[in-house]
C-alpha cells in the first residue's frame, strides 16, 4: 500500500512564440508607423494646450454633451494635456510590445541570509566595537549618557508648549451673559417674539457690545437656534418650560456629539437633525436624543424678553456646549 | 565609433571614474521583472504620487495658507463682498483667475483619490496572494504605514481650502482630539492655538501637508522600492517558475519603456479626469463658519468608512468623578481604527506564527489555495464596506427612498453579523474552487460535445488540459497542520500547553484543503477507463 505519490511535473518554460513583427519586415514597419502616429498625436495635444492657454478667454463657456456647460479654456488645457501625455505613454508601450524583444528571461534568486561565518564575524565585530568603547566596563558613562539623552528628548516637547494656551475654562464658557440680546445671523438685528411665527426657526448670536468684533471662535461656541412652537406642544419639565418664552425655545446650535452645526429642522416632526452623523433631537422634549450617536441633548438657553421687548438670555448656558471633553463634569 | 558614441562614452567614463557605477549598472540594467497586470497597481501609486508632487508644487505658488479674514473681490460674482479666510479666497483665485489653476486643482484631487485607490487595491493584491510572507514583512509594514499616512495626508489636503465642507471635517477632527481622556483638551488647544477654529490650524497643517508628510512619503517610498529591487519581485506560479528563479522581461529596454510609458498613461488619464470631471467645487460650498453646514456632508472615500463607524456608534458616554469619556467618539474614531491598523501591520507575523511556516516565499499563492487567509481578508473587507456604506447613509437613504433609521440599523447589525458570514462563505467558495481545479486536472476540460455510446449512454467529451495548465493548478504546496506537543516526553503537561493547543487549532483550520490532483491520481483514473 505504501506507494510513492507522484506529483504532476513542471513542463518548464513554454517555447517562445514569435510575433509577426519579428519576422515580417512589413508588419514591423507598420508597428513603427503606429508608434510614430501616437507620438505625433501627443504633439497635437501640446499644441491644443498652447492654443487654449493663449487664445481662449477664461470666461468662455461651451456646451459639451454629458458634461454640460463647462469652461472652454479649462477643457482645452486639460484635454490638450491629457492627449499629450497619454499618447506618449501609449506610443512607448506599443513600441515595447511590438518591436522590443519579448522573450522571457530567467534570472536566479539567492537566499538573503548571510552564511554562518559572516554572521558570527558580524557578532564578533559588534562585540569588539562595544568592548573597545568600554560601555560595559564604564557604567558611569552609560548611565550619565542615558540621563542626558533622555533629558534632551524633552526639549522638543518643551519648545512646542507655546503652540497654544491652556484650555482653562474656555471650553466651559460662552459669550452669553444674563441680559445678552439674541440677534439674527446674518444681520445682527435684535428679535422680538412677534418676529417669529409658529413653526419658524432663526439662527442667532449674542449681540456685540459697540466696538466688539465677532470671531469664528465666538460663533463656534455662541450659535443658538430659536424655534417657535405652540406652547402646548412642549413636553418639558416645569423648570425647562420656564426657560422658554411664548413658545420660543433656544438651543445651542453646536452638536453635543462632534460640534457640527445642527441645522436641519423638520417642521412636521419637530426634530432637529445634525447632517454630519444624523443625531436627531426632539425639540418638544428639550432636544432629547432620539436617534444617532449623540449621547446628550443640545444645551438649552434660558430666554426671556427685556424691557424693550427684545429676546434676551436670562442666564448663560448652564452646561458646556459642543462635544464632550475629559474635564466636562456632566 | 560615431561622434555620438564617443561623447556618450566620455560622459559615462567620467562618471564611472568617480563612482564605479558601471559595475552596478551593468548588472542592474538587465534586471528581470515578472509581468502581470496586478503588478501595475503599485506603479499607479508611485506615479500618482509624482503627479501629486508636481501639481501640488504648482498650487503652492498661489495658495495662501492663512486664516486671516479678507473681503472677497475676485472674479466669482456670487461670493463677492463676503468675509472669508485668505486660504479660501486664494483657492477661489486659483480656480477662476489662474490659467490652468482649476485644472491643476482637479488633477491634484483626482490624483489623491487614485493614489489612495491604488494603495488599497495594491494592498489587497499583496494580501490575497501572500506576497507579504518572508522575506517581505518589512515592506508590508512600510506599506501599511504609507496607507495610514495617505489617509492623514489626504484629509489635511482637502481641509486646506477652508470651505464650509472641509471646515466641518476639521471640526470633527477637533472633537476626536478633544475626546481623548486626560490630555484631549490640551492637545486640541495646542493644535489649534486655542479655541476652535482659531487662526493657526490651516497654516500649521499646510506645513505638515506640503513638507513634513511628503518628506516622510518620499523616504518610505524609496525604501519600499529599494526592497522590491533588492529582494526581486514575486511571481505567480506557472511552468518554469520556481522559488529559486524569477522569469520576466529585462529592465532595459522593455521594462523601462513599459513602466515609463505607463507613467504617462496614468498622468494622461488623471489630466483627462481633471479636464472633464469636476471635483470638490469649493465655490459652491462657501467659506467656513462654525454656525453653518450643508446637508449631505461627506468626507473623501478613504475617510468614509471611519465616518461611517462614527455614525453607527451607539450613544455611549461615561460620566464619573467629574469627568467624561465619550465612547461614541473614542470607540469608532480611535480605538477600532487603531486595532484594525495594528492587526493589518502584524498580519504576516500572526500568520507565520499560526502556520509555523518560517521559510522564504517568492511564488505567489492563488487566493483559493489559502482559504483561511482569503476568508479573513474578505471578512475585513466586508466590515470596512458596511462602514463605508454607512458613511454615505444619508445619501443612500435619499437615493433609495429608505429612512436614515433603516440604514443605520442595517449597518449597526450588519457590521457585526455580515463579516463572519462572509468568512464562512468565502472559505467554502475557496474549497469549491479547489475541487473544481482538481476535477479539471483529473478529468480535463468540458468540451460541450455529447457523444452517444454504443450502450445508448450519453457522455460529454472531456479534453485533457495542457501540461502547463495542469502544473499551474497543482504546483502549490499543501502544508500539514502543526502538531505541537501537549505533553513532554515523560507524559507531563507542558507549561505552554494552552498556547500549543491554540496554535494546533488555528493551524488545523488553515490546513483545510481539497487534496490537489497528482500524477498518481491521474494514472489510477486512466486505469479505470
Amino acid at each position: 500500500m505504501a506507494h510513492e505519490i507522484e506529483p504532476i511535473k513542471d513542463p518548464g518554460l513554454p517555447a517562445h512564440v514569435h510575433r509577426r513583427a519579428d519576422s515580417d519586415p512589413i508588419a514591423a514597419q507598420r508597428a513603427e508607423r503606429q508608434v510614430a502616429i501616437l507620438f505625433g498625436l501627443s504633439a497635437v495635444g501640446t499644441l491644443l494646450l498652447i492654443y487654449s492657454y493663449i487664445f481662449i478667454k477664461s470666461n468662455t463657456s461651451i456646451f459639451i454633451p454629458i458634461i454640460g456647460n463647462t469652461g472652454a479654456q479649462q477643457l482645452g488645457l486639460g484635454m490638450g494635456m491629457a492627449i499629450a501625455l497619454f499618447c506618449i505613454g501609449a506610443g512607448a508601450i506599443h513600441w515595447a510590445k511590438t518591436l522590443m524583444p519579448d522573450e522571457e528571461v530567467i534570472a536566479q534568486r539567492h537566499e538573503f541570509r548571510s552564511d554562518d561565518e559572516d554572521r558570527s564575524e558580524f557578532v564578533k565585530t559588534v562585540k569588539a566595537g562595544a568592548s573597545a568603547a568600554g560601555l560595559g566596563r564604564r557604567p558611569l558613562i552609560k548611565r550619565s549618557l542615558g540621563v542626558a539623552l533622555g533629558l534632551s528628548g524633552l526639549t522638543p516637547l518643551l519648545l512646542l508648549r507655546d503652540l497654544g494656551p491652556l484650555p482653562k475654562d474656555n471650553l466651559q464658557k460662552t459669550s452669553w451673559k444674563p441680559g445678552t440680546r439674541l440677534v439674527t445671523d446674518p444681520g445682527d438685528r435684535p428679535i422680538r417674539p412677534e418676529d417669529l411665527e409658529v413653526g419658524a426657526v432663526a439662527q442667532t448670536l449674542p449681540q456685540l457690545a459697540p466696538g466688539e468684533e465677532r470671531t469664528l471662535n465666538n460663533i463656534g461656541k455662541d450659535a443658538v437656534l430659536l424655534i417657535r412652537l405652540r406652547p402646548e406642544e412642549f413636553n418639558l419639565t416645569p423648570e425647562r418650560l420656564s426657560w422658554t418664552h411664548e413658545g420660543i425655545i433656544a438651543f445651542s446650535k453646536i452638536c453635543s456629539h462632534m460640534g457640527c452645526a445642527v441645522a436641519l429642522y423638520e417642521q412636521q416632526t419637530k426634530h432637529l437633525l445634525c447632517p454630519c452623523h444624523q443625531s436627531t433631537f426632539d425639540v418638544t422634549r428639550a432636544a432629547k436624543v432620539i436617534f444617532g450617536p449623540a449621547a446628550r441633548p443640545l444645551p438649552q438657553l434660558n430666554i426671556t424678553v427685556d424691557s424693550e421687548g427684545f429676546l434676551v438670555a436670562r442666564t448663560p448656558f448652564t452646561e458646556p456646549i459642543g462635544p464632550s471633553f475629559w474635564e466636562r463634569s456632566s | 565609433m560615431t561622434a555620438r558614441e564617443r561623447i556618450a562614452g566620455n560622459v559615462a567614463g567620467y562618471v564611472d571614474d568617480r563612482t564605479g557605477a558601471a559595475k552596478w549598472m551593468k548588472k542592474n540594467l538587465t534586471k528581470v521583472f515578472p509581468d502581470h497586470w496586478s503588478f501595475l497597481l503599485g506603479e499607479i501609486c508611485l506615479y500618482s504620487f509624482i503627479i501629486l508632487l508636481l501639481s501640488g508644487t504648482f498650487l503652492t505658488f498661489w495658495f495662501d495658507p492663512s486664516q486671516r479674514e479678507v473681503i472677497y473681490d475676485g472674479g466669482y460674482q456670487p461670493l463677492s463682498g463676503l468675509k472669508m479666510s485668505a486660504a479660501y479666497a486664494s483657492t477661489l483665485h486659483i480656480s477662476f483667475e489662474v490659467r490652468g489653476g482649476l485644472l491643476m486643482r482637479q488633477i491634484h484631487h483626482w490624483a489623491a483619490l487614485i493614489f489612495m485607490v491604488g494603495i488599497v487595491v495594491h494592498l489587497l493584491r499583496v494580501f490575497f496572494t501572500g506576497a507579504f510572507r518572508k522575506p517581505r514583512e518589512f515592506n508590508w509594514i512600510i506599506g501599511v504605514g504609507l496607507l495610514t499616512l495617505g489617509i492623514v495626508e489626504g484629509f489635511l489636503g482637502y481641509s486646506l481650502p477652508d470651505d464650509l465642507l472641509s471646515g466641518t471635517g476639521i471640526r470633527i477632527a477637533e472633537a476626536i482630539i478633544q475626546a481623548i481622556p486626560l490630555v484631549g483638551s490640551y492637545i486640541a488647544f495646542f493644535a489649534f492655538g486655542g479655541t476652535f477654529p482659531g487662526e493657526s490650524f490651516i497654516p500649521r497643517i499646510y506645513t505638515v501637508h506640503v513638507l513634513l508628510l511628503p518628506g516622510i512619503f518620499l523616504a518610505l517610498i524609496t525604501v519600499h522600492l529599494m526592497l522590491v529591487w533588492y529582494q526581486k519581485h514575486t511571481q505567480f506560479p506557472g511552468p518554469g517558475r520556481t522559488e529559486k528563479n524569477v522569469v520576466g522581461y529585462p529592465l532595459m529596454p522593455v521594462y523601462m519603456a513599459k513602466a515609463g510609458g505607463f507613467f504617462f498613461i496614468v498622468f494622461g488619464v488623471t489630466a483627462f479626469l481633471g479636464a472633464v470631471a469636476s471635483i470638490n467645487p469649493i465655490w459652491l460650498y462657501g467659506p467656513y463658519t462654525p454656525g453653518q453646514i450643508s446637508a449631505g456632508s461627506q468626507p473623501d472615500w478613504y475617510m468614509g468608512w471611519l465616518d461611517g463607524l462614527v455614525r453607527m456608534s451607539p450613544p455611549l458616554e461615561t460620566h464619573a468623578f467629574g469627568h467624561t469619556i465619550s465612547w461614541n467618539i473614542l470607540l469608532p474614531g480611535l480605538i477600532l481604527p487603531g486595532l484594525m491598523f495594528t492587526g493589518l501591520a502584524l498580519y504576516p507575523f500572526i500568520e507565520s506564527w499560526a502556520t509555523g511556516d518560517k521559510r522564504e516565499h517568492h511564488l505567489l499563492d492563488r487566493p483559493r489555495n489559502t482559504p483561511n487567509r482569503t476568508a479573513i481578508g474578505v471578512m475585513a473587507l466586508t466590515f470596512t464596506m458596511v462602514s463605508l456604506l454607512n458613511g454615505g447613509n444619508d445619501i443612500i437613504a435619499q437615493q433609495f427612498h429608505l429612512t436614515i433609521n433603516q440604514m443605520m440599523w442595517f449597518s449597526r447589525i450588519g457590521v457585526v453579523v455580515l463579516p463572519p458570514i462572509a468568512f464562512v462563505i468565502t472559505k467554502r467558495l475557496c474549497l469549491s474552487l479547489q475541487r473544481a481545479d482538481r476535477d479539471l486536472v483529473l478529468h480535463g476540460r468540458e468540451t460541450g460535445r455529447l457523444v452517444r455510446m454504443p450502450s445508448g449512454e450519453f457522455v460529454e467529451v472531456h479534453e485533457p488540459i495542457s501540461a502547463e495548465k495542469a502544473w499551474t493548478l497543482t504546483s502549490h504546496e499543501q502544508i500539514a497542520p502543526l502538531e505541537l506537543p501537549l505533553e513532554d516526553g515523560a507524559g507531563v503537561r507542558n507549561p505552554g500547553v494552552l498556547k500549543n493547543k491554540l496554535r494546533n487549532r488555528i493551524s488545523r483550520a488553515t490546513a483545510v484543503a481539497v487534496p490537489k490532483a497528482t500524477e498518481t491520481d491521474r494514472r489510477e483514473l486512466d486505469g479505470h477507463h
